[in-house]
């Protein structure tokens, strides 16, 4: 247990420094396009002639430090140096300022934010609990027509536009379930306190986004299982638990799904950001109010810390899962626990 | 009545002819039957339908099998699957092949045995644990505790084996069916746990069905033997009968294949060590081991201050058991791995050439070793890709070093295939088409398309039937003879090397422990782990068992050795010329 701690704590840490290094190479890579968001207004006004504009862009390219060095610049965003407005930084909890809607960046993403991790939860649940009895269900019953079915369904979920399946959902779901389209609440929700009827309307909004967004994950998880399940079934160790006198279904239970649930496991940290990055054009299909919508317009307008802090955010979130899905996979296996002996 | 009766059982696959055809034996309590054959015998088909554990596509065409117990008699091939299912692990139990993978890697040894008990009986977890502990004892773990939370992989292959059947045995079974329970272990290990099961058997009063192809092993455990070939019996009666006079042309082939060890009357000659191909001085070789933190690392050294001298034309072989240094050795040998500062590999690809430094090799004079030394793997069927056809296999490389032409490497091609005793009309194929005899035969032509002068060969018949290690021996045999190759031979088999080797090195913990000509070796062992590689060498004779004191004394620690051999912490006593030609590693 101490160990799987400390295994946990030094993670942590290793996480924080790549999360560093991430911070440089989104800094980066957004700053690498000429120009940013203010330099292309001022030419903008200056070739309408609107000179008072000119001014107050200008203004504000000194005040968020735009006409510095670039190394400055990252120092500043991320807070390791004083500023215009001293230390003001990522570190000390200031996302910034987002040209593009003139509003400092919590603001905008404030609400946002949650209901992304809340959306693509419920995908990641969504495709785990989908996958995992169909992927095993297909491998016990391989080359049966449980097997084909769950392949074919599979198969259709990989191969359809997941803003097609949306916008079908919505017209089914609306037409025979009387499913809310559009949106993650009813309107009249929308800026109001949490409360238990608001809760209610964002998780009827949430049945379709689910099931279109985590539909095809779904689909190549269970592929994966079924075949790493299938794997697992021809080793010596099956038949050794079979000539015990076990119940195949527990048999399948404690050996084979135990030995096939690592790349399971594995798969934690690359299913968000793959869902956060898959979900943007549903989310604007779909009018979900998530961060999605708006990396696409900060990228578009290059409204640098808009999408700086977007890119920083689903950094994290990818950190946060591989972290998880690492120490699962300490705890699961006692090969990976004792360290790199191999069996 | 029989405890087990099997009659005219028939099992086959899809439309093709039974695999398994008319086989019918019976077992008595108590009893050992041994069922030997070959791969391809259908001798395991037919002990796991016993346990109705067969593959999937398997069909069963006909047949019985009784089983009386408790005083009735049920054919398990008819009885439902939740009968059978109290049955397994409970009246009749298995023992696996490869107890590397036949216990899962992520599940406490403990509890996998306790597993069988909770299975078929109601039983307190304390009182499952105390029974497990005491098999534990039983098969031979000095810690039983610490066995109970160990995982597999923290286990040796022969302590595996010792789990295996402490789960096996743990509810006291009617029938142990071993299929085939020691063929992954290293003789001596092998040696020490036939003797553990017929202990059990001795104990417990059950049968036993034995599957096996050595010969050797039947004679030292069957009462009752049933020859297999191709999925019919071709002979069957008392050990006494059958080993002692073998009625079918099939048992006596089967007979004349088994490696033996030689009995030698007095040996003669000493290997001249004149014209070296190949010498080893002096080479030691340590591993650093990865922990995880900032401690420094553990050191594991492979072998330690070797010298093996290869005169051009001969074969030296070292054998050992799996951890023994030997095929570090080889890699040595090869130039794959250097070996740490002090030991020097002299390679003399002709007679009178000033000798190339393996360990010091440039990236050309690398090239020109690798085409005058190559190797031979253990195992055939993952040593050539199934991707490649024959012919491209074999050209390969001719067109890695860029010799001839395309037609010239056609030709050379046919001329290696027609040299290892296949057709040329085979060369357009893929190696699946093989068998594993065949496909050792492949792999040698691989290694002689070069014209190499010499050949390391690690196991090179390990993986393969008796019969057919047979033929690939005299091949190597035919060919060492022809081409004036030189063989530096790593196996784990004294009774194969008996018979191919001009000199023999036995290695223990990365030493050298014993070396002389095979003759010399079998007359007159002088280290007790040469000894008891000797004695545990199952013959087929029920009239010389094997001799198991022999073998505990000589394969264990080498902290119990005699006096005269034992190692000063961890320096080992010099090794010593006894008489000429012969080396001992003993205080004098």
């Amino acid at each position: 247990m101490i160990l799987i701690l400390r295994y946990a704590v030094s993670r942590f840490a290793t996480m924080l420094l790549t999360l560093w290094v991430v911070s440089i190479l989104v800094f980066v890579i957004i700053n690498l396009p000429p120009g940013d968001f203010l330099s292309n207004q001022i030419a903008e006004l200056r070739a309408t002639g609107q000179a008072e504009g000119v001014a107050k862009a200008e203004f504000l390219r000194s005040e968020y430090a735009l006409d510095r060095p670039l190394w400055e610049q990252y120092m500043i965003w991320a807070g390791f140096m004083p500023g215009p407005q001293g230390f003001a930084g990522l570190l000390q909890g200031n996302f910034g300022w987002s040209f593009e809607f003139d509003r400092p960046v919590s603001e905008i993403v404030g609400d946002a934010l949650w209901l992304t991790v809340l959306v693509n939860l419920a995908a990641v649940l969504f495709v785990y609990v989908v996958a995992l009895p169909l992927g095993v269900l297909a491998a016990a019953k391989s080359e049966t027509w449980v097997d084909y079915t769950a392949g074919f369904v599979g198969y259709l979920g990989l191969a359809t536009p997941n803003f097609l399946l949306a916008l079908i959902l919505f017209y089914y779901g609306h037409k025979y379930f009387n499913l809310p389209i559009g949106g993650l609440m009813s309107p009249e929700y929308e800026g109001q306190p949490m409360s238990w009827d608001k809760v209610k309307s964002i998780l009827a909004h949430l049945i379709v986004p689910t099931f279109v967004i985590g539909t095809s994950g779904a689909a190549a998880m269970m592929q994966r299982l079924r075949a790493n399940m299938l794997d697992e079934l021809s080793k010596p160790y099956v038949e050794t638990a079979i000539a015990k006198g076990m119940q195949p279904s527990k048999m399948l239970r404690k050996y084979p799904l135990r030995m096939a649930f690592n790349p399971f496991v594995a798969d934690i940290g690359n299913l968000l950001p793959a869902m956060i990055s898959g979900s943007v054009l549903v989310s604007v299909v779909l009018g979900l109010q998530t961060i999605g919508p708006y990396l696409l317009t900060a990228l578009k307008s290059q409204d640098q810390f808009l999408a700086a802090f977007i890119l920083m955010f689903v950094a994290l979130l990818t950190l946060i899962g591989t972290m998880i899905s690492d120490v699962l996979l300490m705890l699961l296996d006692p090969r990976i626990r004792m360290g790199g002996r191999t069996s | 009545m029989p405890l087990l009766d099997v009659s005219s059982l028939t099992i086959g696959f899809g439309k093709s002819d039974p695999v398994v055809q008319n086989v019918s034996f019976s077992v008595e309590s108590g009893e050992t039957l041994a069922l030997v054959g070959e791969s391809g015998s259908g001798k395991t088909l037919t002990c796991r339908s016993v346990m109705r554990i067969l593959p999937a596509t398997a069909q069963l065409r006909g047949g019985q099998i009784n089983f009386s117990h408790d005083g009735v008699t049920q054919d398990l091939l008819k009885a439902p699957e939740r009968q059978i299912r109290a049955l397994r692990g409970s009246r009749i139990s298995m023992i696996f092949q490869e107890p590397m993978r036949s216990l899962s890697p992520l599940h406490r040894i403990g509890n996998q045995v306790a597993e069988v008990l909770h299975l078929h009986q109601s039983i307190s977890a304390a009182d499952a644990r105390q029974r497990v502990l005491a098999q534990f004892e039983r098969v031979g773990f000095a810690d039983p505790a610490r066995a109970w939370s160990s995982y597999p992989f923290e286990m040796s292959g022969g302590m595996r084996q010792r789990a295996m059947i402490a789960m096996a045995m743990i509810s006291k079974p009617d029938l142990l069916i071993a299929d085939e329970p020691t063929t992954a272990l290293d003789v001596t290990t092998q040696a020490q746990v036939l003797g553990l099961i017929k202990d059990l058997q001795a104990e417990t009063g059950m049968s036993v069905i034995l599957v096996t192809h050595d010969l050797g092993v039947v004679a030292n455990m069957a009462d009752q033997v049933v020859v297999m070939n191709k999925g019919r019996v071709m002979e069957a009666g008392s050990a006494k009968a059958v080993l002692g006079a073998p009625a079918h042309g099939y048992t006596k082939k089967l007979f004349a294949a088994a490696p033996m060890i030689p009995a030698v009357a007095a040996p003669a000659r000493t290997m001249p060590h004149g014209d070296l191909i190949l010498d080893i001085r002096n080479v030691t070789k340590t591993f650093a081991l990865r922990t995880s933190g900032w401690r420094p690392p553990a050191l594991i050294t492979a072998c330690r201050n070797v010298d093996l001298k290869l005169p051009r034309g001969k074969t030296l072989a070292v054998v050992g058991e799996s951890g023994s240094g030997k095929t570090t050795c080889a890699q040595i040998a090869l130039g794959a791995i250097t070996p740490d500062a002090g030991g020097e590999v002299l390679f003399t690809p002709n007679a009178g050439e000033a000798p190339l430094q393996v360990h010091a090799m440039s990236k050309t004079q690398r090239r020109s070793f690798q085409r005058d030394a190559q190797m031979v793997f253990q195992d055939p069927y993952s040593s050539l890709s199934p991707r490649m056809r024959v012919q491209d296999a074999l050209m390969e490389p001719a067109e890695i070093h860029r010799i001839g032409t395309r037609t010239q490497r056609r030709e050379k091609a046919v001329e290696m295939i027609r040299m290892v005793g296949l057709s040329p009309d085979m060369l357009p194929r893929y190696p699946h088409a093989f068998s594993g005899g065949q496909r050792q035969r492949l792999s040698i032509a691989r290694a002689l398309t070069l014209d190499p002068k010499l050949l390391v060969c690690d196991e090179p018949t390990s993986a393969l039937d008796v019969s057919v290690q047979d033929q690939i021996l005299g091949l190597l045999e035919d060919i060492r003879d022809e081409a004036g190759l030189s063989y530096l031979f790593i196996s784990h088999d004294l009774a194969v090397v008996a018979r191919i080797a001009d000199e023999v090195a036995v290695m223990r913990a990365g030493v050298i422990v014993e070396q002389a000509p095979p003759d010399t070796l079998f007359y007159n062992p002088q280290h007790p782990y040469t000894r008891a590689l000797i004695a545990a060498q199952p013959e087929p004779d029920i009239s010389r068992p094997i001799d198991l004191d022999l073998v505990a004394k000589g394969a264990g620690s080498p902290a119990d050795w005699p006096e005269m051999f034992r190692f000063k912490d961890e320096t080992a006593p010099a090794l010593r010329e006894l008489e000429p030609g012969h080396m001992v590693r003993c205080h004098a």
